[in-house]
This record gives structure tokens, C-alpha cells and sequence, in this order.
């Protein structure tokens, strides 16, 4: 097996990637959407938080491409902006479970026994909850803001990760590198960051590419409920939540910024798959199988 | 078999106790304690609430005490009674909604599997064919799309613009006026949107699924000797390959279940149906915990349920299960 990192494995998996052509185009979506994330303020036409008494609930025209809210806010401009949450939300929550997962997890694969007892149920008691139950009831007893709901979704989707780290550990953990750093003396920590961990990360990171997409889904639905991300902050859920009230009169509140999500899902989940599948052959070989964080 | 079960059934227990220890960290979660959220501004704070609250959660005690108290009785299955103003039992209003919930998932489910394992089928016979290309179009925009957009939008087109389908609630306001096959209908005509958009989303990933556990099974040496026989195409499938495929869907549908209830919470809210996820939004929102609190532990039991359930199908039609005692997931 060659070096995990090392260029011939990175030009055959680019070789199998590039080839998958819905793969690549998510991938160039995936791009231009955080680039117009990053220059949201540059390129909204409008104060994304700007009432404007005068133009309530205007439909789509040259100067508002995507109409008006209620309040006469420009749509475009709010869903702009709310791509910056919904990315923000996205990255980090998902970079908490991963972190939580592969520590659990590795904790787990590595120790075995006891640990790996504990840690294991713990997993099967957070599966047993549903998701949206567990996420209102925490919601419930916290001040909703950015911070919180990122933690709450990284907290609440860590046990995918945290199964296919331990699985990963117990194969690898008895191969012959592993027993060899081992016997010459290589601490816990040494060998499960060095020697183990670094096997195991192309499919951490095909169940994290798969994972933003699911948060940033879960927010969505958040802060659609009104549990999520406040107002005056724009998001793609608290857009269609304003406009639940005026679905009759006002759909270019409900179709764009929903549009939005879905291409934004969409061509992580392309990317996300496309990758799982240039790394099958190692997958399959080390018996794992892909997840997504938090589904 | 029955020891298969039982030792299941062991197993199960101290997860049931988890439930209850994980939703009472929750509870502790707000800092200090559930009473610091009553404001004077809320009207739910009146000294008598405070009072009841301080006594029902013994706050003043310790904390394991105080976990102590409420497990012994949500055990019984008292939750205590609603802070909302008509002061009910958490469990009484539970019980009005979960029937609501429990009808509206296992139509749901049947649904998805009705539809999904024949789609996954063909799209496995027929692989890269232009059928399957266009059910793995419909998987992944239907992994993609947010069911509450999808809601919103059927809701424009068939509520509002066609007028065909009503769009909140289960029955009509002219119900008790209606005879009794219209009654049926406008039943059902509740119905149809928020099926459709919950069975959405589960019918892409299961149908998904499907294909991918057929395409496995197609590959197994024993449906290349149903085949070296010169048994018909459609015997092999349906016969030698389909039941084995379908082996693991069982723990599938068990795994996929909560997400079906968390579902519901969004469903329910949108369509206005008086069901446990309306219930959770609302308890949310007027910070009544008791009830925030046994909705939690009720539809986290309930999926432990089902996932026992599950697993003592499967160990039923599987024998490598019961004997193996290891579940393949």
C-alpha cells in the first residue's frame, strides 16, 4: 500500500476524480458558491438589513433581481448573505463532530474492551434519539445564536464518525507496522496520531465532505422553525420563514432562497460521492464504509 | 430464539436509562437551572409556577438527587403537568398526539418501501441503463431538496394556485356536516401533501439503498449458480436475489425511523397537524419543559422499540444473526 499523501496516490485518485464529470461540475459549483460567500459584501446590490417602507413585497424586476421581503429588504442581498451562514454553519459544526468522532472513535478502536464498550453504546444511545426531538429540546434551554447552533448540530452528529474511526483502528491496529512501532516502544498517542490516524483519512474525510451538506440542511430547518440563527441575520431558513406568510402573494421568497440550498446540497453531496468513489479500491480494501456526519 | 430475544431485550435496558439521563442533562443544559429563562416579562413566571417548578424538579436539592426523584417517576410515566396555563399532565397531552404521529410514519413507511424496493430493483437490473441514470437523478436531487421548501412550494402549486388539496390540518371546518364518504375524502385529501413530502426524501435514500444491496447480492456466487441452472432471469431476481437483498433492509428501516419522527416535527408544524412534532415546536416556544421534557424520552423510547423489534425480525429470518449474535450493519 503506498504512503497515505504521497503523490502517486494523489494523481491516481485525481486521475479516477476528474473523470467523474458530475463530480467535477459539484466541485466548480462548490467553488463559485464560496467565492460569492466571501464577496457577499462586495457583490450584494443592497443592504442586506435595509427596511425600505416603500418597496414592500416588490416581485422580481431590473432592480431587484429576486424581489422584496415584507419589510422591503432586497432578496438577492439576504440570500447572498445567508450563504455565509449557511457555509459558516456547515464547516464548523461539521469540524466539531469530526473532531469529537475521531477522538471517540480512535479512543475506542485503539483501547478496546472497556472503552470500546463505553464509548459504543454511548453512540447507539445518541442514534436513538431523533435528531430534530434533541436539537429543540437543547434549543430550548439556550439562547439561540450562530455559536450555539453550530455546536449543538457538531454535537449532535458525531457518531457516524466516531463508528468508522473505531472500525478503521481495529483493522489497522493489528497490522505490522502498528506492532512494530509498538514493540520498539512508540507511546499510545504516538501511534494513534501517527502511525493510525493517517490511514484513516480519506474516508474521515469523505464522511465530512458528506457531512456539510446534511448541517447545513439541519439549520436550515432550524432556523426555518425560528429555533435557528435570529433575525436580523439573513439565512437561507429564516428567508422562507418570512415568507411563509405571504406564499399566496409573494413565491419569489420561497423558490430562491430555497433553490439556493438545493444546489448548495446538491453539488456537495456530487463532490462528496465523487470522492468516496476515487478512493473506493482503498475502501474497500480496509472494509470501511463511507458515512455522512449527521445522518 | 427466545434467548436471542430476551438477551435484545437486556440489552436495551440500560439504553432506556440512558434516555432519561441524556434528556435530564438536558434539562440542566440552561445556565442556572430551567428557572433562570422565567423572566418577569414572561407570563408563564407567576410565584405559584416558580413554586411548583422549584418542588417538581427539586431544585433545591443536589443534582443526582434531583435526577434521582424525576427518574422514580418518569419510571411510572409521570412527567408532571404542563406550565402552560390549563396545567394538564405532560402525559395526557402526549398521549392525545402520539396516534396522530405513529398513523402519519407507518403510512409513510409503507409507502417508501412500496415504491422503494421495486425502483431499486429495476435500477440494479438495469444498471447505467437511461432508467437507472434518470432514479439516480431523482436520488440525489431528492437527497438535496429541504423538505419544508418542498412543502412550501406544493403548498403555492396545489393549495393556493390549483386550489385541488387543502393545506393545513386534518379535517375540513364543515367536517361534522359532510356525509360520511365525504368525510373519508376530505380526510385523506389532508393527507396527501404532507405524505408526499415526508416519503420524499426517504423514498431517494432507500431506493438508493436498495439498489446497492441488490447490486451486491447479484454478484454472489449463489444467483451465478441460480443462473448456471437455467433458471429464468425472473426467477433468479425475484427469488435468489431479492430475498437476500432485502435481508438488511429491515435493520434499515429500523435505523431510519428516527429521522422519520424527527421528520415529522417540521411536517407537522408546516401542515398544521396536531401531531407529537407540532407538539415539541409549540412546548419549545412557550418553554413548557415538562413537556419538552417526556416528549423526549417518549419518542426516543419509541425508537428504541422499534430498533428491538428490528432486531428480533431479522433475527427471525436471519439465522447467521442469532447464532453470531452480531448484527451486520
Amino acid at each position: 500500500m503506498a504512503e497515505p499523501g504521497s503523490r502517486g496516490e494523489i494523481r491516481a485518485f485525481w486521475r479516477t476524480f476528474s473523470r467523474n464529470q458530475l463530480a467535477v461540475g459539484g466541485g466548480a459549483v462548490v467553488l463559485i458558491l464560496v467565492t460569492l460567500a466571501v464577496l457577499a459584501p462586495v457583490l450584494a446590490p443592497w443592504d442586506p438589513n435595509r427596511p425600505d417602507t416603500k418597496k414592500i413585497l416588490m416581485p422580481p424586476s431590473g432592480s431587484h433581481w429576486l424581489g422584496t421581503d415584507p419589510l422591503g429588504r432586497d432578496v438577492l442581498s439576504r440570500v447572498l448573505y445567508g450563504s455565509r451562514v449557511s457555509l459558516a454553519v456547515g464547516f464548523v459544526s461539521v469540524g466539531i463532530a469530526a473532531l469529537i468522532g475521531v477522538l471517540l472513535g480512535a479512543a475506542a478502536g485503539y483501547h478496546g474492551g472497556v472503552v470500546d464498550n463505553l464509548v459504543m453504546r454511548l453512540v447507539d444511545l445518541m442514534l436513538v434519539f431523533p435528531r430534530f426531538f434533541l436539537l429543540l429540546a437543547v434549543l430550548a434551554f439556550l439562547r439561540p445564536s450562530i455559536w450555539t447552533i453550530m455546536t449543538v448540530i457538531g454535537l449532535t452528529g458525531w457518531m457516524g464518525v466516531a463508528r468508522l474511526v473505531r472500525a478503521e483502528f481495529l483493522t489497522l491496529r493489528e497490522r505490522e507496522f502498528v506492532i512494530w512501532s509498538e514493540s520498539v516502544g512508540a507511546g499510545a498517542l504516538r501511534v494513534i496520531f501517527r502511525h493510525i490516524l493517517p490511514n484513516a483519512v480519506a474516508p474521515i474525510l469523505v464522511a465530512m465532505t458528506l457531512g456539510i451538506p446534511a448541517a447545513i440542511l439541519t439549520e436550515a430547518g432550524l432556523s426555518f422553525l425560528g429555533l435557528g440563527v435570529q433575525p436580523p441575520y439573513a439565512t437561507w431558513g429564516n428567508i422562507l420563514n418570512d415568507g411563509r406568510d405571504y406564499i399566496e402573494i409573494a413565491w419569489w421568497m420561497t423558490l430562491y432562497p430555497g433553490l439556493a440550498i438545493l444546489i448548495t446540497v446538491l453539488s456537495y453531496n456530487l463532490v462528496g460521492e465523487g470522492i468516496r468513489d476515487a478512493l473506493d479500491p482503498r475502501l474497500r480494501q480496509s472494509r470501511g464504509r463511507a458515512v455522512r456526519v449527521g445522518r | 430464539m427466545a434467548l436471542f430475544a430476551l438477551r435484545r431485550l437486556l440489552l436495551s435496558i440500560p439504553l432506556l436509562i440512558g434516555i432519561t439521563f441524556v434528556s435530564y442533562v438536558v434539562i440542566s443544559l440552561a445556565p442556572g437551572g430551567p428557572l433562570d429563562f422565567l423572566t418577569p416579562e414572561d407570563p408563564n413566571a407567576s410565584p405559584e409556577v416558580k413554586e411548583r417548578l422549584i418542588k417538581e424538579f427539586g431544585l433545591d436539592r443536589p443534582v443526582h438527587v434531583q435526577y434521582w426523584e424525576w427518574l422514580k417517576r418518569a419510571v411510572r410515566l409521570d412527567f408532571g403537568r404542563s406550565f402552560l396555563p390549563d396545567g394538564r399532565p405532560v402525559l395526557v397531552k402526549i398521549g392525545e398526539r402520539l396516534p396522530v404521529t405513529l398513523f402519519l410514519n407507518l403510512i409513510e413507511m409503507a409507502i417508501i418501501v412500496g415504491f422503494a424496493v421495486p425502483i431499486g430493483v429495476l435500477s440494479a437490473t438495469r444498471q447505467y441503463s437511461l432508467y437507472d441514470k434518470i432514479t439516480t437523478i431523482f436520488v440525489f436531487v431528492g437527497f438535496a431538496t429541504p423538505d419544508f421548501w418542498l412543502a412550501l412550494l406544493l403548498m403555492i402549486l396545489f393549495g393556493v394556485q390549483l386550489g385541488w388539496l387543502p393545506i393545513s390540518g386534518l379535517r375540513s371546518l364543515n367536517w361534522e356536516y359532510l356525509s360520511f364518504w365525504h368525510q373519508q375524502w376530505d380526510f385523506l385529501s389532508h393527507l396527501i401533501l404532507p405524505i408526499v413530502v415526508a416519503t420524499f426524501g426517504g423514498l431517494a435514500g432507500f431506493s438508493r439503498y436498495m439498489r446497492q444491496s441488490m447490486l451486491e447480492v447479484v454478484r454472489q456466487d449463489y444467483v451465478q449458480t441460480a443462473r448456471a441452472k437455467g433458471l429464468s432471469e425472473r426467477t433468479v431476481i425475484s427469488k435468489h436475489a431479492l430475498r437476500n437483498a432485502l435481508l438488511p433492509v429491515v435493520t434499515i428501516l429500523a435505523l431510519a425511523l428516527p429521522g422519520l419522527i424527527g421528520g415529522s416535527v417540521i411536517i407537522e408544524s408546516i401542515f398544521a397537524i396536531p401531531g407529537m412534532g407540532q407538539l415539541m415546536v409549540q412546548s419549545v416556544f412557550s418553554r413548557d419543559y415538562p413537556v419538552v421534557m417526556g416528549n423526549l424520552v417518549i419518542v426516543a423510547t419509541l425508537t428504541l422499540v422499534a430498533n428491538l423489534v428490528a432486531d428480533i425480525t431479522y433475527g427471525l429470518v436471519d439465522p447467521r444473526i442469532r447464532f453470531g449474535g452480531r448484527r451486520a450493519r
